[in-house]
């Protein structure tokens, strides 16, 4: 979207992350999403009265993982408790990374070659979630709330941009590789319906090149798409807000996914005085270099290496396959592609096949060796099996595992190629004289139409290139 | 009364049993809790299955620990499941911890009995245990007086012969203090050494968890029970117990003493006598008695009131009546917080949580929190460069004898000003005693106080044992 | 550091703490917090320009413990000490504001 008349948007993107703990920040509670309400709490997440956080070691690696993978320096940290009361914190303080955050002063490469710098990505821990009874089930006009603490002391990695992105695509660029490196890190599944990741975006608007305007913040928006839209409608709305000779309030606004607009949250006010103050509970983390050097080591390539990896493969990649190929890395399933390319296979057919297929059950994956994922595709190429056959021998890899062959075999589809085919060919041959001699004289079209009969009459299991041979053996 | 090291002898050779032992002691705090307002909670049946069971394992042959049927007082801001702990606080009246402090796990272990919670100063805020919610407690040397605070119920109980020892917390001199009014061994271990999970806390970097009893000896054997590394506690000492019992005996002989003037100045004649008398007394049993001065420590109060109230402040924010403790019910949840808290905690608390809340606002932190972390690295420095010159340090616990209910309570500043000897080690995290050395006004017992740096319990002890014989008490 | 601790102050220190003052007990605390604050300015007798700021004593760095799940509490056990709850949450009246 082109703004009008010379504005320019200036946006810096929050981004809250959970981490693939498996307890909390400070307690030995389960990290886990979807459990029955007030299950996984202890007096620690629960604040009660005596208990004491310890940090959890691998919250460390992650986060240094995030920190590493975004470039930043990592430097000796303190944890501070930020004071203010609400329900769903059960201190009424929260302990997160204030003036010492363990990263710092990294950047973003985005795939269109910008770069956006991360002021800093700190440790923190998550608040419970609240239920809102009575009006429409949001916290204004509710009668009562319902708290429940499984998510409370969650441990969170906050990574904050400078104030770099210029437009809504650039942000979603921008939310889009970060959530790919977050995943590639480890660190995060990257579940963004689940709310395992969150975006946060403040938003101004300036003529081009003059200072900064006064920016909102718009909170919690749970999806790349709501995250371009609401940027975009914010920018539009503060434009037309000062054209008409209005002042843009600092505040912070929630978006409303059905009705396309944000609307004010809270205005930020003097009285917020959070009261910052190192956390006495808790001791410096000052991680040494034979720490960070551990962390380093276990870290592996991340998605513009591991794509460009993919795309070296590929001759001439199209704009489909490109976005094939983002779904590959996303999914972190570019080793079938690799694997065979390696065996000397086709690389293309490779990164649809786990485009589609594998990115459709993705959850049953490891079910599916790579040597099973080649066979069944160096077989497609030889026309040992049709495309919807090796799609289908993929599924049944997919849900049960196996050798590709047995699943051919126990389907039929090996004996239909080899014996059924031609019969199948020269029935339809004897049945439709005038096709088949239009066909001979060299009407290439209608071997689509004997491609069509076969499938018919073989319900699918034939393969087109079979087909076409078949016919041309008799022509 | 028999030590506790006396009783776990007893019961461990069959000349007495745990349960013979807490049955004593329940017959003392019946005839005498009515007047002195000491226990807030009396766990008279648990208390008689523990102690039964542990005269079942020896029966059986069992090794019972060093506590071996002894029964102790638990301070009421020391969590113990099942337990009602309320820190004297209305706030928290009627709640029972679902989890036990790492203290109190280990005493038990140990051997010992808990037969209940003492009163105190709500929430540890206090100098007399005039601020509880429930009612002071007497002084059982003279029950016009206040006992000290904020540990005065649990002072209260040994003095009173309830029980021969107890545990209580000290923030700024909270053991220390009851211990010099009460006539009894009282002490705040080095910072990090006894483990603070389970403890309600006052102020996280100041608090520490530590022993009350009659003898040196007897607070040297709690204490080893009490420390070691916690994994529950980041602030707790990557090392293990220290030995401390061996080394009560050790004496001074060769040891350097500095007596210390900001530590008794502006003290009572006859608290100042005292401190004089011990240092003769310890320079008699072969120590050098160093006269220093360490003017940095006249700031300390100043800024202890600004840092123990910060921290305060936040630690007891989570008292908001969601998820514990007393709910005054009002329309909205901003409404009801301040609603429960208004009713919940009383007058001291309160000053001290809006003194802290001050202290870390915007505009104020720099002038008034940040200052006085300033303040805490002067002190710090300060001691160590004190303890380059000598091993200890003497001076005064407190500035008077115990004194009358009413008698500070006039306004704060009065009251804060009788912590002036005890909080500059709580600052710096070093370890500090109080043991009772001669007399004061009507024949009042005085405490003097011997301080080290980190982790010299064993030389502290063996300080105060010497004395504890020149005073003729044992 | 201004000088006087003023009673708007106070007000405003009770508000973020969550405490209600009457008039009276707002002039109380007023004075009494006004005299512990001129008694801290003691400190301010000294250069501290250059000192740094000790927010703890304790040496100790990294402390963490190993990631590794323990129990939680019994959940009947968390809400019977709750003051109100419903469908195993723990209940509060309607919320005004959004949190930060």
């Amino acid at each position: 979207m082109t703004l009008p008349n010379g504005w320019e948007m200036v946006v810096g993107l929050e981004v809250h992350t959970e981490l693939l703990t498996k307890s909390k920040l400070f307690c030995g509670c389960a990290n886990h999403f979807g459990a029955e309400p007030n299950t996984n709490i202890c007096p620690v997440c629960l604040g009660l009265p005596g208990s004491l956080p310890v940090l959890n070691r691998e919250a460390v690696d992650f986060a240094m993982r995030i920190g590493m993978a975004l470039h930043c320096s990592i430097a000796p940290s303190t944890f501070h408790r930020k004071n203010y009361f609400y329900p769903d914190q059960s201190k009424d303080y929260q302990i997160s990374q204030y003036d010492l955050p363990i990263n710092s002063a990294g950047y973003l490469d985005l795939p269109d070659a910008s770069r956006v710098s991360i002021e800093r990505a700190h440790m923190e821990e998550d608040t419970g979630k609240s239920t809102h009874l009575g009006g429409t089930g949001r916290l204004a006009g509710a009668d009562s709330s319902l708290v429940d603490y499984n998510r409370c002391g969650v441990p969170l990695v906050e990574i904050v941009s400078g104030p770099d992105i210029r437009s809504s695509a650039q942000a979603r660029a921008y939310a889009a590789e970060l959530r790919g490196i977050l995943i590639a890190t480890g660190a995060s599944d990257g579940r963004l319906e689940e709310g395992s990741m969150r975006f946060d975006a403040n938003v101004s608007v300036r003529q081009s090149g003059a200072a900064f305007g006064t920016r909102c913040e718009i909170k919690n928006l749970n999806s790349l798409r709501s995250l371009q839209r609401a940027i975009d409608y914010e920018a539009l709305r503060q434009i037309q807000l000062i054209e008409a000779g209005g002042v843009v309030r600092q505040e912070t606004r929630h978006w409303d996914e059905n009705l396309g607009q944000t609307s004010t949250l809270r205005v930020k006010e003097d009285a917020d005085d959070y009261r910052y103050f190192r956390d006495p509970d808790l001791v410096d983390l000052a991680p040494d270099q034979a720490w960070q050097d551990r962390v380093r080591a276990a870290l592996g390539p991340m998605p513009a290496e591991r794509r460009a990896g993919v795309v070296s493969l590929l001759t001439g990649a199209s704009e489909a396959q490109l976005d094939a190929v983002e779904v590959v890395i996303d999914l972190g399933l570019e080793g079938y592609v690799h694997a065979v390319a390696a065996a000397g296979g086709d690389p293309a057919l490779a990164v649809a096949r786990v485009a589609n297929e594998l990115a459709g059950d993705v959850d049953n994956v490891g079910h599916l060796t790579s040597d099973a994922f080649v066979m069944t595709l160096a077989m497609e190429q030889r026309g040992e099996l049709s495309a919807t056959q090796a799609k289908t021998v993929l599924g049944e890899l997919l849900a049960h595992g196996g050798d590709p062959r047995s699943i051919a075999a126990a389907k039929g589809f090996e004996q239909l190629s080899a014996d059924t085919l031609g019969s199948t060919v020269a029935t339809l041959i004897e049945a439709n004289p005038d096709e088949w001699n239009r066909y001979r004289e060299g009407d290439e079209k209608l071997a689509q139409f004997f491609i069509g009969q076969v499938m018919k009459s073989t319900k699918g299991q034939a393969n087109g290139k079979a087909v076409i041979a078949e016919l041309q053996a008799r022509r | 009364m028999k030590s506790a090291t006396q009783i776990a002898a007893d019961v461990r050779s069959g000349a007495s049993s745990a349960s013979a032992e807490l049955e004593r002691t329940l017959a003392v705090i019946e005839q005498r809790n009515p007047e002195l307002n000491v226990f807030l909670h009396v766990d008279v049946e648990g208390a008689r299955a523990t102690a039964a069971s542990i005269d079942a394992r020896i029966a059986r042959g069992e090794s019972v620990g060093a506590l071996a049927g002894v029964p102790i007082a638990l301070k009421d801001n020391l969590c113990q499941v099942g337990i009602p702990t309320t820190c004297s606080s209305k706030i928290l009246e009627g709640w029972r911890p679902p989890y036990s402090a790492t203290v109190v796990d280990k005493v038990i272990a140990a051997g010992a009995v808990p037969v209940g919670k003492t009163n105190l100063d709500e929430f540890a805020m206090g100098s007399s245990t005039e601020n509880s919610a429930f009612g002071p407690t007497r002084n059982p040397l003279d029950p016009s007086r206040v006992p000290g605070g904020s540990s005065g119920g649990s002072a209260a109980a040994v003095a009173a012969e309830m029980t021969s020892i107890s545990l209580g917390s000290d923030t700024g001199g909270s053991i220390r203090q009851p211990a010099a009014l009460c006539g009894l061994v009282g002490v705040k271990p080095t910072y990090g050494m006894v483990s603070r999970y389970g403890l309600i806390a006052f102020a996280s970097s100041l608090d520490q968890v530590g022993p009350f009893s009659k003898t040196v000896a007897d607070s040297a054997l709690l204490l080893e029970v009490l420390a070691g590394h916690d994994p529950k506690d980041s602030t707790s000492l990557p090392e293990g117990a220290p030995s401390l019992v061996a080394h009560v005996n050790d004496g001074v002989a060769g040891r350097r003493i500095g007596l210390v003037r900001e530590l008794y100045d502006g003290a009572d004649d006859s608290v100042v006598a005292s401190v004089l008398a011990a240092a003769q007394a310890l320079r008699e049993a072969g120590a050098e008695i160093v006269e220093m001065s360490i003017p940095e420590l006249g700031l300390t109060l100043s800024a202890y009131y600004l840092i123990a109230p910060a921290e305060a402040s936040s630690n007891l924010a989570r008292f908001d009546g969601v998820r514990y403790g007393l709910r005054v019910k009002a329309d909205d949840v901003t409404a009801m917080m301040e609603a429960t808290r208004t009713a919940g905690f009383g007058a001291e608390v309160k000053r001290r949580i809006m003194l802290g809340t001050y202290a870390l606002s915007a505009g104020y932190y720099d002038a008034y929190y940040g200052q006085a972390l300033k303040v805490r690295t002067l002190t710090i420095d300060a001691f160590t460069r004190a303890y380059q010159e000598v091993d200890l340090l003497l001076g005064a616990t407190t500035p008077s004898v115990a004194f009358a209910f009413g008698a500070k309570t006039a306004d704060p500043m009065t009251m804060y000003l009788n912590d002036v000897f005890t909080i500059p080690t709580n600052l710096a995290g070093d370890p500090a005693l109080s043991v009772p050395f001669g007399t004061g006004e009507d024949n009042l017992p005085v405490g003097v106080q011997l301080l080290g740096p980190g982790r010299s319990e064993a030389q502290l002890f063996a300080a105060a044992r010497v004395l504890e014989v020149a005073d003729g008490r044992a | 550091m201004s000088d006087a601790l003023t009673r708007d102050e106070v007000a405003k220190v009770a508000r973020l703490a969550r405490l209600v003052l009457s008039d009276a007990e707002l002039e109380v605390y007023t004075e009494q917090l006004g005299q512990i604050l001129e008694h801290a300015r003691d400190m301010n007798t000294l250069d501290l320009t250059d000192v740094v700021a000790t927010a703890h004593p304790f040496g100790v760095t990294n402390v963490v413990r190993e990631d590794v799940v323990t129990p939680s509490l019994d959940r009947e056990t968390v809400l019977a000490m709750a003051p109100h709850v419903v469908d195993h949450r723990f209940a509060v009246p309607r919320i005004l504001g959004e949190a930060p």
